[in-house]
């Protein structure tokens, strides 16, 4: 009982991240209505970029979050104007495959620049293991878990208490009454992009800094975690990916446990499935962002 | 023929069974990412099949098909419901699933004084049929060949009989289907099956080509690979899936400018094609507008016709 807790715990503050890259895929999906598969491959480029800069030019975290953050919002960008805005809309399929192929470029990329190696990620905080009783708590857990709440709750104001939110939950209702209303699209789908990429790069800094390490398959980590994610809690529900980060760090770390290594991923697939057949909307999906 | 070209070759038909797999559900109307399941569960049976209980490759080949079939029809059978993006993902869980199943696989045993079998992230080495029947790279090729043929004589039979036009319907107005008879989910799970029966059939052939398989040779890279393909090449005819394979398989791996840089190159023609076709290089229209000009030309063999004309 008391491993079950200590699982629980410990899964949850790791689905704090889960959770912001479900946010990144399901706030991309509702306001473009596509798949952005090159999600994970943005947050790569910049967390390889900002722990390059700390290893090579001046150690420092505040230096490489922020390269990390910039790079990470220029992909998305370039992203956004390839794969979305030159692509014609009416295929969706297009956009998804394009996408996927702006992500071997730059997989590709990396694996040149880097020989394939990969990157150290110092953790920062240095924070040693709190134990309170039986319950002990990894410091760079703990970590990753107030950064990822204090971003959701900035999120939420952004996304509830702002004009930007506003028009993003707009055009994630009915673009075309949006559109009526005076929304530019274009101007928001690619504000959504800047914001994902963000806080993508932020989190991602993080994640990669609890693994000690960044390689070049990251991105597809990131990328399934972030639809894992976005399909449990419901495509377009913002509670319901926060909700679903939780449930995926929960489970697989009690799996992780209590079956072994390998069964980490296998239980996260099977749940994926298992919610897709028998609950295809996910925990809280009414098909509407934010609601 | 150097033995280079022999591999390259292979390998191209090899991987046009996932990429046809991928395209005959997208006919349909369903995006799949994960077709390399199948292509997995082909080559683990036709491995278990020949190397660990000495059976021979046809028969291998047969109990791949119809196994990766059989699997591809229950998994369609749960997920037909399922619309556009979240029949993708579920594919794709299923795919991860299964190669996660196969990471945790270790089951071996003793033949002839070796240790065969499944070992987990290991692989599965020694699948020696080939070496020890004494078939030649070309040989193998001619087999290969010959069940690709085989598979390209079912597109071609589908697509001009009213079974590829119900499916194609299916596709584009499934209410309209239903509408005129055609039952939209008995087409989707049949199509589900073939599509697995295919990719099955690849992989049998697979693991008997490289003699050595494992868990990351299915992965999904594989799978969505596979959908590039159909949609570079495009969607119009089974044509289409196999010049996708060939401009990334045969043109860019045999180049040696391009190695190393083999996927940026992809990756950016993909793209590209994508902006100005999203339908891919042989769409319908186009496909539509050959065949009209062809009907044109038998018609009135003089005056001959334009491309584009009335469509």
């Amino acid at each position: 009982m008391l491993d079950f807790f200590q699982n629980t715990l410990d899964g949850a503050m790791v689905g704090a991240s889960y959770a912001l890259l479900g946010l990144g895929f399901t706030l991309t999906f509702g306001v473009m209505r596509r798949l952005n598969l090159s999600y994970g491959p943005t947050i790569m480029m910049g967390v390889y970029a900002g722990t390059a800069v700390s290893l090579n030019i001046y150690e420092s975290l505040a230096l490489a979050l922020a390269v990390s953050v910039l790079i990470s919002i220029i992909v998305g960008l370039c992203i956004e104007g390839i794969c979305f805005r030159a692509v014609r809309s009416d295929n969706p399929l297009a956009s998804m495959v394009s996408a996927f192929a702006v992500w071997m470029v730059l997989e590709e990329i990396i694996i040149l620049l880097t020989w394939g190696r990969l990157f150290p990620v110092e953790n920062p905080t240095g924070l040693a293991t709190l134990i309170a009783g039986p319950i002990s708590i990894r410091g760079d857990y703990l970590f990753l878990f107030i950064v990822a709440v204090v971003l959701m709750t900035l999120l939420y104001w952004m996304l509830f208490q702002t004009t930007f939110g506003r028009q993003v939950r707009a055009v994630g209702e009915n673009p075309k009454a949006a559109r009526l209303m005076g929304i530019d699209i274009g101007r928001v789908s690619r504000q959504i992009f800047v914001l994902t990429s963000v806080f993508g790069g932020l989190v991602g800094f993080f994640i990669a800094a609890s693994m000690h390490q960044i390689t070049p398959g990251f991105g597809l980590w990131a990328t399934v975690k972030g639809l894992v994610v976005m399909i449990l809690g419901g495509i377009g529900s913002v509670p319901g990916a926060v909700l679903g980060g939780f449930l995926l760090g929960i489970v697989e770390l009690n799996a992780l446990w209590y079956l072994g290594g390998g069964y980490r991923d296998l239980v996260a697939f099977l749940l994926l499935f298992l919610f897709l057949v028998v609950r295809p909307r996910g925990l809280l999906g009414t098909g509407r962002i934010g609601v | 023929m150097s033995e280079y070209m022999v591999s390259v070759l292979s390998l191209i038909c090899i991987e046009s069974f996932v990429a046809l797999s991928t395209y005959l559900l997208l006919i349909t109307g369903q995006i799949s990412f994960g077709q390399q399941a199948y292509f997995g569960i082909g080559a683990y049976i036709g491995a278990i099949w020949t190397a660990m209980l000495g059976l021979d490759l046809s028969t291998a080949i047969l109990a791949g098909a119809i196994i990766a079939g059989l699997v591809a029809a229950g998994v369609g059978l749960m997920a037909f419901r399922l619309g556009g993006l979240y029949y993708a993902i579920a594919t794709l869980a299923f795919s991860e699933l299964v190669r996660q199943i196969w990471i945790n696989l270790i089951y071996q045993v003793p033949v002839a004084g070796f240790e065969v079998g499944p070992k987990g992230a290991e692989g599965f080495k020694d699948i020696r049929y080939v070496i020890e029947n004494d078939i030649s790279a070309i040989q193998y090729l001619g087999l290969i060949a010959l069940c690709l043929g085989i598979v390209l004589i079912f597109f071609i039979v589908l697509e001009r009989s009213r079974l590829g036009l119900s499916l194609r319907m299916v596709e584009n107005e499934e209410t309209a289907a239903a509408s005129v008879g055609i039952n939209p989910v008995a087409y989707k799970i049949a199509a589900a099956a073939i599509a697995g029966a295919i990719a099955g059939i690849g992989g049998v052939l697979f693991a008997h080509f490289m003699t050595f398989i494992d868990p990351r040779n299915f992965g999904v890279m594989l799978g969505v690979h596979s959908l590039a393909y159909g949609m570079i090449g495009g969607l119009g005819t089974f044509l289409g899936p196999l010049i996708g394979v060939t401009i990334d398989i045969g043109l860019l791996e045999s180049l040696r400018v391009f190695s190393g840089y083999r996927m940026i190159v992809f990756g950016s023609l993909v793209a590209l094609i994508l902006i100005f076709r999203p339908r891919g290089l042989l769409d319908e229209k186009t496909v539509h507008r050959f065949f009209q000009w062809v009907r044109k030309r038998l018609d009135n063999p003089r005056r001959g016709g334009s491309l584009v004309d009335d469509v």
